[in-house]
Parts: structure tokens; C-alpha cells; sequence
């Protein structure tokens, strides 16, 4: 029984470890992680997770999104077929889809001369975006009437003074 | 003997002040209308708050300091230097009302910035700011660009004495025309021509690059601003990394670069007179000094080994070079990577390009052009003094739109200030490196702040502490205005302190 659980333990430990460095990667690295370590995951397949913010670019048959995962926004070169399901991106109005992405990190992309991106392979919808509400600040609009009403009062006295 | 000041020079300081911040809350009508376009109520409403806070203090001054007597030097520089301050408190009155910036001190800085056309920024989630706040952001520095006094003189000022005594006291010490109000409204002109055939530019190539045509076009016009004036700001947080674009960045240095010469020579251009770009003193050292500086920081990532390939290094390196030197701070790489990737000497490349500035009578700030001609030409001078004979008549001459020729009290002004510049550079490094920043990384970040640039290899954040926020802010102020006025006003202080009745 030990003999065989000693022959067998290079094999568990070789699995382990790979297991380990497959999972080290599958888990989505933030923006800062990228850019700080960028030569260390230069080519490398990473996941990455975040909102989609401004336009979808498209050039062609592919296209840029950025997302920005809070921290920073990083450009993905994406094909447009993928992008089907993007329906919002981030802005004032709107809350941008939630996306995982999968692809290569280009700490200097020749392609793209010498951005750093990343080359999506798969790109999956993890949250629906949506608008924001636009509601009136009522504390806002309280301030604005009491600062027209001294502004008014100014005013009336200048002329006053001037009369 | 120093003598305390008269009510009579607060009065006509108070009045003049008040008149400049009238014109200044005029601005803020654009970013109400455009929230109103864009259906973005609580903007307008931030900026309505803002509008009427300064008209408020706008009217109290010109009443309660009103007068009819036209300004001395010391009142013009002390209105200037003032006006610059309340352009940052009540400009940052609706950036902090949007949430988007934790304190007011943060809401300050980036009016300052944005004012100072320096382009650090501490706005939070950038990419959910609304139009109007955006525009505002761009607007401001097209505004400060130009000058917050030339807004005012365009509108409000009608004596040319006064007028002229504030013109100087904002960095400008060239007329383009004999009057110093039609020269206010030529550089508008020129301005608001620029701005419509560069948004036009802008637009076409965002909607080419696949941005929507609304927002291609109002991209256009903030980076226009932003370009034009050597700002730095851009709507969105990845600054023109966002937009994945060789033409965008052409446009861009272009724009960047016409930003950076001097106003006068503009108006020799549109007159015809396309002989004098050749020849003029500040073009000619703008092209030296970007060629020394590009081949350091080319040197430096060579040796880093940052780029792969001759043609990415170019692209990488020249922006961020013509950026740094124009006083812009556009960047098409991410601050960190200043740090983690481009080493020192590329650093040293940028800082000497930061340093040195574009033209005098332009939207750049630094050194300036003009002063490195004419210290480089009285250097020659006296190096012919020491090697030619005791008897050779030694003339030096320097073409600025007509031949000059270079006398000491020209060469000492010059000395003066770029001196006053390095001080500025090094306390701020200094401030810097007392909150634990490494040398080379505090001395860009105070070079980028004084010298209105915007470049930031990252220590520039929300969490830097309060005393290098104002160390930046204090920075920016007195770059901008290249301490004439500053060193008044702080003498008029002195003097009501000290002062004898």
C-alpha cells in the first residue's frame, strides 16, 4: 500500500502543480495586475473581467471594446461576430454589460503599434447592463431656487443703488 | 520704505476681479445648455448652482468696489494672479457637485489643471461622467488656454491701458496687434477657426474609427479644446488610448504642435508671411530641441527594450515626446508604464522635453522657446567674447518676426525665468520625494504640474496626500502665470502686513 502510494505521488504532485498554474490563469487578473506585470503576461492567454464603457468600435471584421474592470480600462481587439450580444456600454446614461473575456495580453502590440491590449478569443456576458435613472437631485433643485432668490436680491439692490 | 496699500487699490482690484468673474460665469451658460441638450438634468442643475454663485460674487464686487479708475501694474498683476484663484474655486463648484470627485480640494485641483491647461487629473469614473461636466472639463481649459483675462477683455474691458497691464500679468508679453483688445479678439479667431476645422477633423476620423457621429463629434471638440490649447484632459479615463487610432494620433500631434506656437506667427501665416516659420527663432529651437530630446528618449528605449520594433518605439515614444514638449500630456500609453517599462534615460528624454515648453504667446507653458533661443544665442555671445580678440565688436541678432538684436537686459529676463522655473521643478521634486517618491518619478510628476504638461507616470491619484495636492495645485498656478504676478501679489500681501500708513 505505501509502495504504491509512493510511486503514485510524483504523478499527484505533477497534476497538482499544473492544476494550480491552469487555475493561477483562469481566474480573471485585474487591469493593474496586467499593466504592473505587463511583461510578465506578454503573450499569454488571460481572462479578464469588466464593464463594457464607450463606443464599440468596429474596423471591419473586427472591432475594439474597451472595459474597464474599476481600477483601469483596457482595449480588446475582438471580432465582430462575438460582439453580438453587447447591448449596452458604459456611460453617463447607462450601466455597460458585465463581460468576461478570454484572450492574449499584448504588453506592445505590433499589430496595433505598440498598445497594450488584449487579442479576445471568447467573450462571455456575465451581468446585462442597464440605463441609469435620471431623477432630480431635490437637495439641487432647493439650492438653485435659494441661490436664484439671493442672486435677484443683488440684483434689486444695485438697481436700487444706482436709482 | 514698504507702504501699506490704499482701499482705493483693494477697491479697483475688488472691481476688476468682479468684472473677470462675470465673464467667467457667462461661460457656464454652454455647459447648462448642453445638459439641457443631452437631457441631463442633475448637470444642469450643477452647473446652474454654479452659474448663479459666481454672478453673485461677480455683482457684489463690481458694486461694492466700484470705480472708474483704470489699473496700475500692481493692480493689473494682482487681478490676474487673484482671478486664476477664483476661476479655480467657483470652476470647481460644479465638478464636485457630480459626484465625481471625493473631495473639494480634488474638484480644485482639476479646475486648476484644467485652467492652467496642465491635464493631471483626480476625476473618479471618468467613463460615467455626463457631456455637460465633460465639456466643461474641456472648456475650461480652452478658456485658460486663451487666457481668463483675454475672456474678459474680449467682453467687459474697455481701457486699453488697464487691459494691457492684465494682458501681461497672464504670461503674455507679446501683442500681435498695436491694441491689446483686438489682439485678445484675434487670438479667439484664431481659436474658434482652429476649433471647428479641428472638431471637424476629429469627428470625421472618430465616426471612420466606428464611434457613433454624436459622440465622434463631441470627442472632436474636447480633444480639440484639450489639443489646442496644450490641455491634456480627454472624456474617456484611457485618455487617447481609447480610441485605437493612428489618424486620431496624427491629428492629434498636429493640433498639439499648432497649439504650441505663438500667436504672432499664426497671424503672420494667415497674412501670408509662410517665410517666417523658417526663420523664426522659436520654431527653429522647437525642432532642435524635439529632435535632442526624441533621440534620448529613443536612446533610452532602445536600450530598454520597451518597443520590439523601430516603427512601434517611433509611435510609442515621439507622442509622448511631442506631448511632453508642446505641454499637452496626451498619452497613448498608461502612466505606470512610464515606471515599469520606459527607463531612466527615456525618462530624463521626456523631463528635458517637459522642461522646455513651446512658444512664449502661446497656450504652452515652461521655459519656453523664445528664452532657450535667446540663452543659447547670449551663451555664443559670451563664449566669442572669451575666444576672439579684445577689440572684435561682437553683435549677436535673433530673427522673431524682424531682426532683433540681443541685448542683456533681454538675455537676463530670459536667465531669470527659466531660472525660476528649475526652482519650481525641484521644490516640487523635492515635495515629492519627502512623501517617499523616488527622485526621477517625483521630478516628472512636479515638472509635468509646473510645467502645465499633465504627463504622470503615476503618482498623480486620489490618494496622494493633501500637501502635494496643493504643492501641485501651487505648481500649476505659478507656471502658468510665470510669477510675475504671483511675486505681486504676494508683495502686496507683505506690504498690507508690514506696510507703513
Amino acid at each position: 500500500m505505501f509502495k504504491k502510494t509512493f510511486c503514485l505521488l510524483p504523478f499527484v504532485l505533477f497534476i497538482t502543480y499544473n492544476l494550480q498554474l491552469t487555475t493561477c490563469f483562469s481566474q480573471p487578473l485585474s487591469s493593474t495586475e496586467l499593466i504592473n506585470k505587463a511583461k510578465l503576461y506578454d503573450g499569454r492567454v488571460v481572462y479578464y473581467e469588466g464593464e463594457v464603457i464607450g463606443d464599440v468600435m468596429k474596423r471591419g471584421a473586427n472591432g475594439w471594446v474597451n472595459i474597464n474592470d474599476g481600477q483601469n480600462a483596457i482595449g480588446v481587439w475582438i471580432s465582430t461576430s462575438l460582439l453580438k450580444d453587447i447591448n449596452y456600454t458604459g456611460s453617463y446614461k447607462a450601466f455597460g454589460d458585465r463581460v468576461e473575456v478570454t484572450g492574449v495580453f499584448q504588453r506592445a502590440c505590433l499589430e496595433h503599434g505598440g498598445d497594450l491590449d488584449i487579442h479576445a478569443q471568447t467573450i462571455r456576458k456575465i451581468n446585462s447592463g442597464r440605463l441609469r435613472p435620471q431623477r432630480l437631485n431635490p437637495d439641487k433643485k432647493g439650492e438653485v431656487f435659494i441661490l436664484l432668490g439671493v442672486l435677484i436680491s443683488v440684483w434689486i439692490l444695485n438697481l436700487l443703488k444706482r436709482k | 520704505m514698504i507702504l501699506r496699500p490704499r482701499l482705493e487699490d483693494v477697491k479697483i482690484i475688488g472691481y476688476y476681479l468682479g468684472k473677470i468673474i462675470l465673464g467667467l460665469a457667462l461661460t457656464m451658460v454652454i455647459p447648462v445648455i448642453t445638459g439641457l441638450a443631452f437631457k441631463e438634468i442633475n448637470p444642469a442643475f450643477d452647473f446652474l448652482i454654479g452659474l448663479e454663485a459666481a454672478l453673485i460674487f461677480g455683482l457684489l464686487l463690481t458694486k461694492v468696489c466700484y470705480t472708474q479708475k483704470d489699473l496700475n501694474w500692481m493692480q493689473g498683476m494682482i487681478v490676474v494672479s487673484l482671478s486664476w484663484l477664483a476661476a479655480m474655486i467657483l470652476g470647481a463648484i460644479p465638478l464636485y457637485l457630480s459626484g465625481h470627485w471625493k473631495s473639494y480640494l480634488d474638484a480644485c485641483f482639476d479646475a486648476m489643471s484644467g485652467f492652467a491647461t496642465t491635464g493631471l487629473a483626480l476625476v473618479q469614473d471618468l467613463d460615467h461622467l455626463s457631456f455637460a461636466h465633460n465639456l466643461w472639463r474641456h472648456l475650461i481649459m480652452f478658456i485658460g488656454g486663451q487666457g481668463i483675462v483675454i475672456v474678459a477683455l474680449s467682453l467687459f474691458v474697455k481701457g486699453a491701458s488697464g487691459a494691457f497691464k492684465m494682458y501681461v500679468g497672464e504670461a503674455r508679453d507679446e501683442r500681435v496687434l498695436p491694441n491689446v483688445i483686438s489682439t485678445s479678439r484675434f487670438i479667439w479667431l484664431v481659436s474658434i477657426v482652429y476649433l471647428v476645422l479641428g472638431t471637424l477633423a476629429l469627428g470625421i476620423t472618430g465616426m471612420l474609427n466606428g464611434i457613433k457621429p454624436v459622440n465622434a463629434f463631441f470627442h472632436g471638440a474636447c480633444i480639440f479644446m484639450a489639443a489646442f490649447d496644450t490641455g491634456g484632459f480627454a472624456p474617456q479615463s484611457q485618455n487617447i488610448l481609447y480610441y485605437h487610432s493612428l489618424p486620431y494620433e496624427i491629428i492629434t500631434i498636429t493640433i498639439m504642435i499648432l497649439g504650441a506656437i505663438n500667436f504672432k506667427l499664426h497671424y503672420h501665416l494667415w497674412t501670408g508671411n509662410r517665410k517666417e516659420i523658417f526663420k523664426n527663432i522659436e520654431t527653429i529651437t522647437l525642432f532642435v530641441t524635439i529632435m535632442i530630446t526624441f533621440c534620448i528618449t529613443a536612446v533610452g528605449l532602445t536600450q530598454a527594450g520597451s518597443y520590439p520594433q523601430a516603427l512601434t518605439l517611433f509611435r510609442k515614444g515621439f507622442y509622448q515626446l511631442v506631448s511632453g514638449h508642446t505641454g499637452t500630456g496626451y498619452q497613448t500609453i498608461y502612466p505606470q508604464q512610464f515606471i515599469n517599462e520606459w527607463n531612466h534615460l527615456s525618462l530624463v528624454g521626456i523631463i528635458c522635453a517637459m522642461a522646455l515648453g513651446g512658444a512664449v504667446c502661446s497656450t504652452t507653458g515652461a521655459i519656453k522657446m523664445l528664452r532657450i533661443g535667446i540663452i543659447y544665442k547670449a551663451l555664443k555671445e559670451d563664449l566669442k567674447r572669451i575666444i576672439l580678440p579684445d577689440k572684435a565688436f561682437i553683435v549677436e541678432k535673433f530673427h522673431h518676426i524682424k531682426e532683433v538684436f540681443l541685448e542683456d537686459k533681454v538675455a537676463r529676463s530670459a536667465l531669470l525665468i527659466a531660472l525660476c522655473y528649475f526652482i519650481l521643478y525641484w521644490l516640487g521634486a523635492l515635495v515629492g520625494m519627502f512623501f517617499g517618491h523616488p527622485f526621477l518619478n517625483a521630478l516628472f510628476e512636479s515638472t509635468s504640474a509646473a510645467a502645465n504638461v499633465g504627463l504622470s507616470c503615476g503618482i498623480t491619484g486620489v490618494g496622494m496626500p493633501t500637501a502635494l495636492k496643493i504643492t501641485y495645485i501651487i505648481q500649476m498656478w505659478a507656471g502658468r502665470l510665470e510669477f510675475m504676478s504671483i511675486f505681486t501679489l504676494i508683495g502686496f500681501l507683505v506690504a498690507a502686513l508690514r506696510g507703513k500708513k
